[in-house]
């Protein structure tokens, strides 16, 4: 089961550009838009989903320590839409889609002031 | 791979609607939003022609998509209105500065005339100043007070009748929330009307700054779909927290309203419309009177609703209530009594159980926590009221007799609150005023006019 990630190659990972907005920007080093590069699979050897990605984007994207200000009951927070690829993450099976070399995931909270 | 839109079949489906969720594309989901909009406005008779219109405009999502809309739905269906946009400076460095310069691009792109009118000119002091006074906690009741005297005053600087803000149904259903957690009805039935307006028998002069209508022509609109609206449409807004907002109570109703959403989209348009019918029930109440007896209830120390005079979202059935209403207005107020009269015998006999409870009383503990909880919410109402019963107040309109603006009170909210800014300003400002060399505090001393200062 657990076959240890060892050393990634380019063909494991998975470039894609995440981008935070609606003041989600400021939990992300207050930088809009990231490019990434991923693990293609997870560490029991399933294909990195959002879930996963969600999960990596705490452990090593988010400098800032309030980590429920971005995930709450381990996925994203009531009030933040989803975008994969312009498309609301509900059409795409949310945390289950399978991340695709190439993808833009945008985060936007709504709970920001108007 | 993405569904088909379920409108136009051709375009593959990128949002999900909230309220009944369908599955559009961006160009389906436009038409629609912007329909729905349109609808908003007509069935309630929000605008009329030749109406000058300004826009309560932040620079955030709300405010920049109802005046991309409003532009939009004039140039579409002819309203005839002229818009124009109208910020409040509350002075928030590093917030509202920022969202000013936004406000100032929307300015351009929507060509509408811009006016900002700042609180350090209304009111004398910045939110800088206030949060520097009163700390964080509680600034927010400031702000609030003086944004909505701000507005109106604004609007009648500029001879503008009618001031529409971006207020959405994610907001309604906060504030409708809020108002029950509190428990106060009357507020919660004026915060659920979409059109507000301080009645034109206070004032008649013009150029009165008592005398604004107000609307919320997005009050069914789905935040998360003016997000998406602004997004898809790649409207230029603002998105920072106000930094001194994160200690509000609404933070809680916009959590609590967020996670009903996730549960179950309909639930916010529920709460909507379950606080329009629970307002319908309020004595007193204007909902339902369709704007015709708006003087019942004053306005002006709302936060953002302000006196009802909707017609509510359902178009029938509106008169035919008022009378029932009228026929049951005795009946209530009966009703209300008995609440009285229950609460002041809890509330006389729970006064020591408050204290004694806390040292830990073990004689007839039930009856005594209970007595005491109850006795807790009758204090907690308001203050220093706490003995007074609560009641459907009937409260009768008059003006400021500071600043002239409605109230049903001697003076009104934002004079009080000012007074007492006012009363501990002297001692501070000898204090700063003497530091010049940090940047922060030199900020502050330049607002403050420095008359203090000298004067001492």
């Amino acid at each position: 089961m657990s076959d240890q990630a060892p050393k990634m190659k380019d063909e494991d990972t998975l470039s894609i550009t995440v981008e935070f907005t609606g003041g989600l920007e400021m939990l992300f080093s207050n930088e809009r838009k990231h490019s990434l590069s991923i693990p293609i699979r997870n560490e029991d050897g399933t294909r990195t989903n959002m879930a996963a990605l969600v999960d990596y984007l705490c452990q090593n994207l988010m400098k800032d320590p309030r980590k429920d200000l971005f995930i709450l009951d381990g996925t994203v927070r009531p009030g933040i839409l989803v975008l994969i690829n312009d498309a609301d993450w509900e059409l795409e099976g949310e945390d289950k889609y399978e991340i695709e070399s190439g993808d833009n995931i945008l985060f936007v909270s709504t709970l920001h002031g108007g | 791979m993405a569904p088909a839109c379920e409108t136009c079949k051709a375009n593959p489906a990128q949002i999900v609607r909230p309220k009944d969720r369908s599955k559009l594309c961006t160009e389906c989901f436009f038409s629609v939003f912007e329909a729905e909009i349109h609808h908003t406005i007509t069935s309630n008779a929000l605008f009329h022609r030749g109406e000058k219109i300004a826009i309560g405009a932040s620079g955030g999502k709300d405010s920049t998509v109802l005046a991309s809309v409003l532009k939009t739905l004039d140039e579409r269906h002819d309203y005839g209105v002229e818009l124009i946009l109208l910020s409040i400076d509350e002075g928030i460095k590093g917030y509202r500065d920022d969202s000013l310069m936004t406000v100032k691009r929307n300015a351009k792109q929507y060509e509408m005339p811009l006016t900002i009118v700042g609180y350090d000119e209304l009111y004398g002091w910045t939110m800088d100043q206030v949060v520097e006074q009163v700390g964080k906690k509680g600034n927010c009741t400031y702000c609030g007070v003086f944004r909505r005297q701000a507005l109106d005053r604004g609007a009648a600087r500029l001879g503008v009748r009618h001031v529409v803000t971006g207020h959405n149904a994610d907001d309604v259903a906060e504030t409708v929330l809020m108002n029950l957690l509190r428990g106060d009805l009357p507020r919660l039935s004026r915060s659920t009307s979409i059109v507000t307006s301080t009645p034109s028998a206070a004032s008649t002069d013009p150029n009165s700054h008592s005398n604004i209508k107000r609307s919320k022509p997005l009050k069914y609109a789905y935040e998360k779909e003016i997000v998406l609206y602004a997004h898809h449409k790649r409207l230029d807004y603002f998105t920072t927290e106000c930094i001194y907002s994160p200690e509000a109570f609404r933070g809680s109703a916009r959590a609590l309203i967020k996670n009903l959403e996730r549960l179950r989209p309909s639930a916010i348009l529920d709460v909507v419309r379950s606080g329009e019918d629970m307002a319908k029930l309020v004595p007193g109440s204007d909902e339902g009177c369709g704007g015709a007896c708006s003087s019942a209830v004053p306005a002006a120390e709302e936060e953002e609703g302000g006196c009802g005079s909707a017609n509510g979202r359902t178009a029938g059935g509106e008169m035919a209530n008022l009378e029932q209403q009228l026929v049951q207005g005795d009946v209530a107020t009966e009703h209300d009594l008995e609440v009285e009269i229950t609460l002041k015998t809890v509330a006389s006999q729970g006064t020591n159980d408050v204290n004694g409870n806390g040292n830990g009383n073990s004689n007839g503990k039930l009856a005594h926590v209970a007595q005491s909880s109850n006795a807790r919410k009758v204090r907690k109402n308001k203050g220093g009221q706490a003995f007074i019963p609560r009641k459907t107040p009937k409260q009768v309109m008059g003006q400021c007799r500071i600043c002239g603006y409605l109230s049903s009170q001697d003076v009104c909210k934002a004079c009080v609150l000012l007074e007492g800014l006012n009363k501990s300003r002297p001692k501070n400002n000898i204090e700063i005023g003497y530091e010049p060399e940090d940047s922060e505090v030199q900020g502050i001393t330049n607002g403050v006019k420095q008359v203090h200062v000298k004067g001492d």
